[in-house]
Parts: C-alpha cells; sequence; structure tokens
C-alpha cells in the first residue's frame, strides 16, 4: 500500500514537473492534463520483493522492468499509449504474494504482471491469477511440471538446464560419481528427483549417487564439504551438482576453499548462482567452479553490449552487472510487447491467445521463441567461474532448447503436455488423450 | 642451445617457404603442437600440451606454466603464441625468439578443468628434478594425483637422485600410483604397490585401491585388506573429526550467545534485536576493511584486529543507546520488551539495508584465516580454529571481568538486588545501560568474527537469534559457564547427528531434545540456586 502510492504521488510529481518546466503551464492545468494521461497509460504489475531475504535477488528484477518500460516509453510507449509501472513489495512474505497480487489486478487494474522468484511464491499467486484472469511472467529457472493458462515461464526448466549441465559433466569432465546437494524446499527436490532418474537411465549406481539437503541459510559445511570430500575419492571421478539457493553458497564456496578442494578435483556445477550472487564473494577460491545457465553477461553479441551500455546508464552505476533472469525479463517484456501490437488490445484472453508463435530476440545473439506450453525456446550456456566475478563459456548447447514444461524423466509426468493452442489444456496425456483439467 | 640454433634455422628456411606458398605452418611436432593454442579448441589444446610436455624441449616448462598462470597468448589470425614473462617481457612460443610486443588481438589461451589436470601432470612431470624442495615435493604430488604411465620414466629418474625423505616419500607413492595403474606392469611390483599405498593410508590412497579395475587375484586381495585397513583407521579419525566440527560450531553458538548470555541471561531483558548488534559488527568489519582498501592496502591482514575494538564500541554505543531510549523504559514487562525489540531489530535491518544495499557485502580472510592443515587423517581450517581461540578468550575476559572489576562486582550486585544495590549507593540505572552496552559490544564483537564464515547481509543477525536463545536456555539463564557448556554441548550433539541425520533432520532433532530437556529442567543444565533467581 505504502510504497504503492509514494510511487503515484512520485509519478505524478515527476510528470508535473516536467510540464511545468517545459511549457510553462499552470498547476491547476497540468494537473488535469495528469489525470487524462493515468487512464490514458497501459499499467504493469512490478511483484517483486524489495525487502526480507529475496530483496538480495529480485531488486534487480524490479529495477530491470522499470528500465524496460523507460526504454519502450521512449519509443512511444505501447498502442500509443505510455506504460506506467506499479510497483509493489510483498516482503519475501508467500501469502502476502497473492494479496499483492490481487491489489495489482482489481485496485490498480494492471494489465500485465512481472515477479515472483521463489516457486512457492509463484505456486501461491497461481490461484490469484486464475481466478481473476490476469498475464504473469515468470523469469526464473524452476522445477517444472507445471504449465498455466495464465503463467509463462521465461526462466529454464530443468530440460534447459539441469539435464544439459549433466550431460557435459558427463561427457566433457567423464563425471562417474554425482553428489546432489540442495537447499530443503521444493525446486531443488524436484529438481534433484529428475536427475536421480536421469543419471539412473544413464547407468549411474544407485551408489554412485549422494543427495544432501540443507536448510535455507546454511552457514556450518564443514561436515558437509568433509562428506564430498570422502564420496570423491571412492577413484572414480566426482561433481557436485548444486541447487543450493540464494545466501548459503557464500559460507558453502568459502569452505570448499578452506579445505582445499578444487575445481579440477570436484568441479561444483550451480543452477542458482550468477553474477548477482558472485558481486559479494572474493572469488579466487571458486575458479573453474561451473554454473549453468542460458545467459551470462561475458557473452558476446552486439545485442548485449547494448543492453549492458543502456542498462549501465539507466542505473547510474558502470559496475551494475546484469544476469539470466534479468534476460528472461527483457524477453518476457518483449514478447508481451508484441502480443499486445499484434492484437490491438491489452485484454488478457486475446494476449494470451497470441503469445504462443511470438518470437523475440534474445541477449546472446539467437531468437526465442513462445511455445504452445507457455515455455519459451532458449540456448543453454556452461559458464566457468572467472575471478573478476565473471563467467567464460566453456560449453554451449548447438542450437534453441525447448523448454519442457513436463519432465520426461520422471514416472508421473513423462506422458503428460502442455498445450494452450490446440488441446487448450496445460497438462494434457499423450497416452489416455485425456485432459487432466486443473484438479491435479 | 645447439637445438634451438638448428630450430631457428629450421624456422627460418621454413618462414621463405611459407611466404613463397603460404601453405600452413609443417615446421616440426613440436612447432605443429604450439601453433594448436592459437586454435581456442579444448580438445586441441589438450593435445598441445601433451605434445609440448613431452618433447624435451627447452621451451616446453616455460611455455605450460605460461599456460596455467594464463600468460600464455595466442593469435587467432596469425596463428602465433606468445609467452609473456611476469617482467612483461615476451617471446615467441614456437621458437624462443624474443618479440616486441605481443599483437592486440592475440588473448590468453583457455583452460577449463580437464585441461588444468593434463596441465598439473606435465608440470608435476616437467619439474620433478627441480632445484626447489617445494617444487619438487609438489611435483611428485601431483604425479601421484595424475599417476600417468608416461611420468614412470621421470619419477624412476628423480627418484634415484633424490635424497630429501620427504620427496623420496612423496615419490615412491607416485610411483606405486602409476604402478598400480600400468596394466604390463609384474605382479610383485604391484603388491609392493599396494602396501606402500596401504602404508600412506589415507582418503586419496583408498579412492586408488578402490578405483584400479581389474587385477591379478593375488593383487586383488592384498589390496582388499589394505581397503580395509585404512576405512577402520579412518572410522577412527571421522570420529575425531566430528567432534572438531563439533567443538567448532559449539564456538560459534558461544560467540554468538554470549552478548545474549549478559542481556538475557543477567538483566533478564528479552532482547530480539540482540542478532542485529551481530549484524552491526560485522558490517563494521566491512567498513574498516573497506577502509584499509582504499587507504592503507598493506595493513588488509591486520583488519580483523582493528574491527574487533571498533565494532565493540559501535554496537556497545547503540547498545547503551537503545536502553536509555526503550528499554529503560519497560523493565519488569518482558511482552513489551520482546514487541519493542522485534521492531527495533527489524528497523535496524531495514537501515543497514538503505545504507549498504540489499546484497551481500564481501569481507575477505586476512591470510591467517585462509586454508587449512592436516592434522593425520583430518582437515583443520585456519578460520574455524581462531575463531574457537577467539571465542575462549572473550569468554575469559568476560568472565575475569564480571569477578574482579569494579563494574562487574556492580552488576552482579544490580542484577542479584536493585534495591539492595541502590541502597548501597550504586547508580543503578548507569550500571543497567551500562551491562547492557557491554551485551551489546560483545555481540558486536561476535560479529567481527562470523563475517569471516557467513555472509555479511542485512539478514545476517537473524540466523543466529534463535541458536542464541536455544543456548542459553539450556544452558541455563543467569549463568555463563552454563552458557559454555550449553554451546558446546549443542554443537557437538548437531555434528554426531548430522552424518546419521542430515542436516535438517539433525537441527530438529535437537531442537526437540532441548524442548524435552527443558521439561525435565526448566532451568537449563545450571540453574541458579537461591534468592538470586526470583530477584
Amino acid at each position: 500500500m505504502l510504497s504503492k502510492s509514494t510511487h503515484d504521488i512520485a509519478a505524478s510529481f515527476s510528470r508535473r514537473g516536467v510540464l511545468a518546466a517545459t511549457a510553462g503551464l499552470m498547476l491547476g492545468l497540468a494537473s488535469i492534463s495528469g489525470a487524462k494521461a493515468a487512464d490514458d497509460t497501459i499499467k504493469v504489475g512490478v511483484l517483486h520483493s524489495l525487502s526480507g531475504t529475496m530483496a538480495i535477488s529480485e531488486t534487480t528484477l524490479k529495477d530491470t522492468i522499470l528500465f524496460l518500460i523507460d526504454e519502450q516509453n521512449k519509443k512511444g510507449g505501447v498502442l500509443g499509449k505510455k506504460l506506467e509501472a506499479v510497483v509493489v513489495d510483498p516482503a519475501s512474505n508467500w501469502p502476502l504474494f497473492a494479496e499483492k497480487a490481487r491489489e495489482l489486478i482489481t485496485k490498480d487494474k494492471v494489465s500485465v504482471v512481472f515477479g515472483c522468484w521463489t516457486s512457492v511464491s509463484r505456486k501461491s499467486v497461481l490461484p490469484v491469477f486464475k481466478e481473476l484472469n490476469n498475464i504473469l511472467f515468470y523469469p526464473v529457472q524452476y522445477e517444472g511440471e507445471e504449465s498455466e493458462r495464465n503463467v509463462f515461464y521465461t526462466g529454464a526448466a530443468p530440460n534447459q538446464q539441469a539435464i544439459p549441465a549433466v550431460d557435459y559433466l558427463m561427457k566433457d569432465e567423464k563425471v562417474k560419481r554425482w553428489v546432489l546437494a540442495g537447499t530443503d524446499y521444493v525446486y531443488p527436490r524436484t529438481t534433484n528427483k529428475i536427475l536421480e532418474a536421469y543419471l539412473k537411465s544413464k547407468g549411474v549406481a544407485q551408489e554412485d549417487i549422494m543427495i544432501n539437503y540443507t536448510p535455507f541459510g546454511h552457514s556450518d559445511w564443514q561436515t558437509i564439504v568433509a562428506d564430498i570430500k570422502k564420496f570423491g575419492s571412492a577413484g572414480k571421478k566426482t561433481a557436485v551438482v548444486s541447487t543450493i539457493n540464494g545466501d548459503a553458497n557464500v559460507p558453502f564456496y568459502k569452505e570448499l576453499g578452506n579445505q582445499g578442494i578444487k575445481a579440477k578435483d570436484i568441479p561444483v556445477v550451480a543452477f542458482s548462482v550468477g553474477e548477482e550472487e558472485l558481486a559479494g564473494i572474493d572469488t579466487k577460491p571458486l575458479l573453474g567452479h561451473l554454473a549453468a545457465w542460458n545467459y551470462f553477461e561475458s557473452i558476446k553479441s552486439p545485442e548485449n553490449e547494448k543492453f549492458i551500455k543502456a542498462w549501465q546508464t539507466y542505473t547510474k552505476n558502470p559496475k551494475r552487472v546484469t544476469n539470466d533472469p534479468m534476460e528472461a525479463h527483457v524477453i518476457g517484456f518483449d514478447m508481451w510487447v508484441k502480443a499486445v501490437e499484434k492484437v490491438k488490445s491489452t485484454d488478457p484472453d486475446k494476449v494470451i491467445d497470441a503469445l504462443p508463435g511470438i518470437e523475440a530476440k534474445n541477449l546472446t545473439g539467437g531468437t526465442s521463441k513462445m511455445l504452445p506450453n507457455h515455455h519459451i525456446t532458449k540456448p543453454v550456456f556452461i559458464g566457468e567461474i572467472k575471478a573478476n566475478g565473471q563467467f567464460d563459456v566453456v560449453w554451449k548447447t548447438p542450437g534453441l532448447v525447448a523448454g519442457d514444461a513436463w519432465s520426461k524423466e520422471l514416472d508421473g509426468s513423462k506422458d503428460l503436455v502442455g498445450d494452450w493452442v490446440g488441446k487448450k489444456c496445460g497438462n494434457f496425456n499423450t497416452k489416455t488423450n485425456k485432459c487432466l483439467g486443473s484438479g491435479s | 642451445m645447439p637445438t634451438n640454433l638448428s630450430a631457428r634455422l629450421c624456422t627460418f628456411v621454413l618462414s621463405l617457404f611459407l611466404i613463397a606458398f603460404a601453405l600452413p605452418a609443417f615446421a616440426g611436432p613440436f612447432e605443429d603442437a604450439v601453433a594448436k593454442f592459437a586454435n581456442d579448441d579444448f580438445s586441441d589444446t589438450d593435445e598441445a600440451i601433451g605434445v609440448v610436455a613431452s618433447s624435451g624441449n627447452k621451451l616446453a616448462l616455460p611455455i605450460i606454466s605460461a599456460l596455467q598462470d594464463g600468460r600464455l597468448m595466442a593469435d587467432p589470425d596469425s596463428k602465433k603464441v606468445y609467452v609473456t614473462g611476469a617482467d612483461g617481457k615476451s617471446i615467441d612460443a614456437a621458437t624462443g625468439e624474443p618479440v616486441a610486443s605481443v599483437p592486440d588481438s592475440a588473448s590468453a589461451v583457455r583452460l577449463n578443468n580437464r585441461l588444468r589436470r593434463s596441465v598439473d601432470a606435465a608440470i608435476g612431470s616437467l619439474t620433478l628434478q627441480s632445484p626447489d624442495v617445494g617444487t619438487r615435493l609438489q611435483a611428485a604430488q601431483s604425479v601421484f594425483k595424475s599417476h600417468e604411465e608416461t611420468a614412470l620414466e621421470a619419477v624412476d629418474g628423480a627418484l634415484a637422485k633424490e635424497t630429501n625423505k620427504s620427496i623420496k616419500a612423496a615419490l615412491g607413492d607416485a610411483r606405486a600410483a602409476i604402478l598400480l595403474f600400468k596394466s604390463d606392469a609384474t605382479e610383485v611390483e604391484k603388491l609392493e604397490a599396494v602396501a606402500t599405498l596401504k602404508a600412506r593410508g589415507d582418503q586419496e590412497a583408498l579412492g586408488l585401491l578402490t578405483g584400479m579395475g581389474d587385477q591379478p587375484a593375488s593383487v586383488t586381495k592384498a589390496a582388499a585388506s589394505a581397503i580395509g585397513s585404512i576405512q577402520s583407521s579412518l572410522a577412527v579419525w571421522s570420529t575425531v573429526q566430528n567432534a572438531w566440527y563439533g567443538l567448532s560450531l559449539g564456538s560459534v553458538l558461544l560467540l554468538a550467545a554470549i552478548g545474549l548470555a549478559i542481556t538475557f541471561g543477567v538483566m533478564g531483558v528479552i532482547n530480539m534485536a540482540h542478532g542485529e548488534m551481530v549484524m552491526i559488527g560485522a558490517y563494521t568489519t566491512f567498513v574498516v576493511q573497506e577502509v584499509i582498501r582504499t587507504r592503507f592496502p598493506g595493513l588488509f591482514d591486520y583488519s580483523l584486529l582493528i574491527a574487533v575494538p571498533l565494532a565493540f564500541v559501535v554496537a556497545g554505543a547503540i547498545g547503551v543507546l537503545i536502553e536509555r531510549s526503550i528499554i529503560r523504559f519497560l523493565y519488569g514487562r518482558p511482552l513489551e520488551t520482546l514487541l519493542a525489540t522485534w521492531g527495533l531489530s527489524l528497523v535496524l535491518q531495514q537501515a543497514v539495508r538503505t545504507m549498504f544495499g540489499p546484497t551481500n557485502r564481501e569481507v575477505g580472510n586476512p591470510s591467517w584465516m585462509s586454508g587449512a592443515f592436516e592434522l593425520g587423517q583430518i582437515t583443520i581450517t585456519y578460520n574455524r580454529l581462531w575463531i574457537l581461540v577467539f571465542t575462549l578468550a572473550v569468554f575469559a575476559i568476560l568472565l575475569a571481568m564480571l569477578r574482579y572489576t569494579a563494574l562487574g562486582l556492580e552488576m552482579r550486585a544490580v542484577t542479584q538486588n536493585r534495591r539492595m544495590a541502590a541502597s548501597m549507593g550504586i547508580a543503578t540505572s548507569r550500571v543497567d545501560a551500562l551491562t547492557f552496552g557491554l551485551g551489546s559490544g560483545i555481540a558486536g564483537i561476535a560479529g567481527v568474527a562470523l563475517s569471516q564464515i557467513d555472509n555479511v547481509s542485512p539478514n545476517l543477525g537473524q540466523s543466529y537469534i534463535i541458536d542464541s536463545f536455544m543456548v542459553v536456555v539450556f544452558g541455563g539463564v543467569g549463568n555463563l559457564w552454563g552458557t559454555l557448556v550449553g554451546a558446546f554441548t549443542l554443537g557437538i550433539a548437531n555434528k554426531f547427528l548430522e552424518p546419521v541425520a542430515g542436516a535438517v533432520l539433525g537441527k530438529i532433532a535437537i531442537l526437540v531434545l532441548i524442548i524435552l530437556f527443558i521439561q525435565k529442567r526448566p532451568r537449563g543444565l545450571f540453574a541458579l540456586k537461591g534468592r538470586a533467581v526470583e530477584a
């Protein structure tokens, strides 16, 4: 509430300021035109935590959307109207996400929402978006097993991050023994279930897989790192696949460094460590450890260079880094604008139907496409951590990978597909030819 | 340098040919291999490392060490490769000729983990006879790790000349590792190798023995018995290791709880903002390090020593301020204190978030806090060791202060019987403020130490507040010795549970055990007896 109303006041002040300065209009006239302008804008909701534990990651995404809106308005907005951001702060509090989403849709009448980071926050707002029929763009890599009509997933599904990373380690590093380490919540647990099934299908024995979960914010990694060391000394090449999330990564990598585990002995490939997270760490002990993403700031492409420059100018910080979820928002925002322009309306039903098939340039030199299952096609990169906190790409998929909403590795979901174009169903069973519907 | 001269001549003649026909280089295996570094392809680089390392060329070691340090520059256009030295001078890698400057289009040859292992192995076999003792030892160890058959000759050569005892042992281990994996080694050689590795008896030896694959029956049998004996000795060591980890976790718990033992334990104030005092201490360390980094980089190793008194003063001053402005009005009203300090903790967190940003701040480890040493078969990291020492020192100083100083005496008097103390002429409100400041200041000191092992973020304190209350309540409210014993008991119990139950279940189990314990002994391990309790 508070942050929203202050934002509105700030916005109308600046509008007045600009008008007064340029045209020298009287205050009354300015406020009338200001009120008129408010009717002529398209509102875009931004639902990212600006305080609490997730603020560390989500604040940047809020800035990204504000930046994209600013850029779009410079180009003349959408459908001849200016875009207006409505920022709310769900404060890393999962039930508050649902409340704030409802407020954005019913009170502020936004046309689309960009938001959420953790899977649990997404699950919390889902019923609201279904009930009030609005659109959510979700920019973070997640565990899959979902395809909803009102949600567009621009982050990586497991087959666009986890599986290619494991393939790389298996083929290039000849890894035979696996530690799957994660934080104890839904994303790591589901991802590890998928990876375990995948590894077994590739002939890895049960005793060569070690699975370990730790609480959020775990800081005493001595025992686990010693266990990894022990597990890695069984005469087979060992690697760690890390779905450790957030803050806990820093002490984990510190302990690895202190106990002398080098990347060349036991490499760690992480799915949640990006440029932003490395900004708070001394990267010297991490040299050579890996991360799998669909975007790295260090990738050389004209689009990326242009984006980084514009972003650093906008944030007035020449050192501000970019990362993968930011790119997901860039793609998602572009796709939404294109869909709105295609149907000449911001009506959610029309935009939802128009989105599949829309293409948008990604920042790594390719073109991503929205698929009927509401996921997108993306390239997959494996990067090694360098001393300057950036990544050096050591491997990439030959082409773009289409996101699978339902994992082929899990028994419960291998026959399911999401298809909102032909079948109008998010969980269509190809064996029984039936749509399971919203019940499951 | 006859080889070099002929190589030079050869290159000269060839370059004439090259100019004439503009053909790719076919100067010889060494030059061909060097040119491969310019392809920016990991498998080409790997091949090149192998050829260069076994070429016997004098340039092999400079080229490969340059590759390791990122000083090997390759120009993708001309396929020329240069070695740049630390002094800024460069040579052509293929010929050894000095060059005036490396072209701008050249960039460092990239490595990945697989290549880094090849580089280590190559440098290992190239430096086995280096004049420097440390280099030789390192070389022997990296040959042991890579145990490639091709290195056997070099190891045997080095072994014959080596006089240093520990390097000789390392070379012997390396030789055993190579023989174990060599397909045409005799059975006798292999049995000797197994015996050598058994004597070494560490995890790496165990790894080699378990992963050696098909072997003659007698060797398999000897290996199985060696594995058994190594495993049983490692099992003993793992108990020692758990105990050490427990002590280390206990010291962290104690450090976080010690300040609370004063504010909550001695004064009875339920201080939910205790964690934020820890956080303020950590941010003080960050600021100190920032100033040192920009103004006096030479002092970096002393940054923590400078931060300790500063953190004490900053957190202590904030503590006094809080006591004077809020808590003194709330004595005897625990519920209001709890809510007020909880609100205060949120205010402090948000204030720090606004001042320093929501992201983690980097606090570096001074050199004496990084790395580890081996004690028998366990690894002890320096940062944990120093934190244990530091915690015990803080505890001892605090205890001495309460026992032997006038302020300590007054504190004990006021907390035990406020009215009596006031009647004796003690300014109780001044003592309250100082006691609260002391507790907060110690929390600030804890923040300096915790910044070395945890994230410095606005949420730092939150993760310690529950643990701290747990320790103080478990140890017995109002008793510093109870806090000490409580912290170490919980730490050790946690670390023995963790390998069995996992980190999440382990933590839950500890909580359940404490709840059951409190049912049995509501006043904790060491309850204060007598009139003092209800004062």
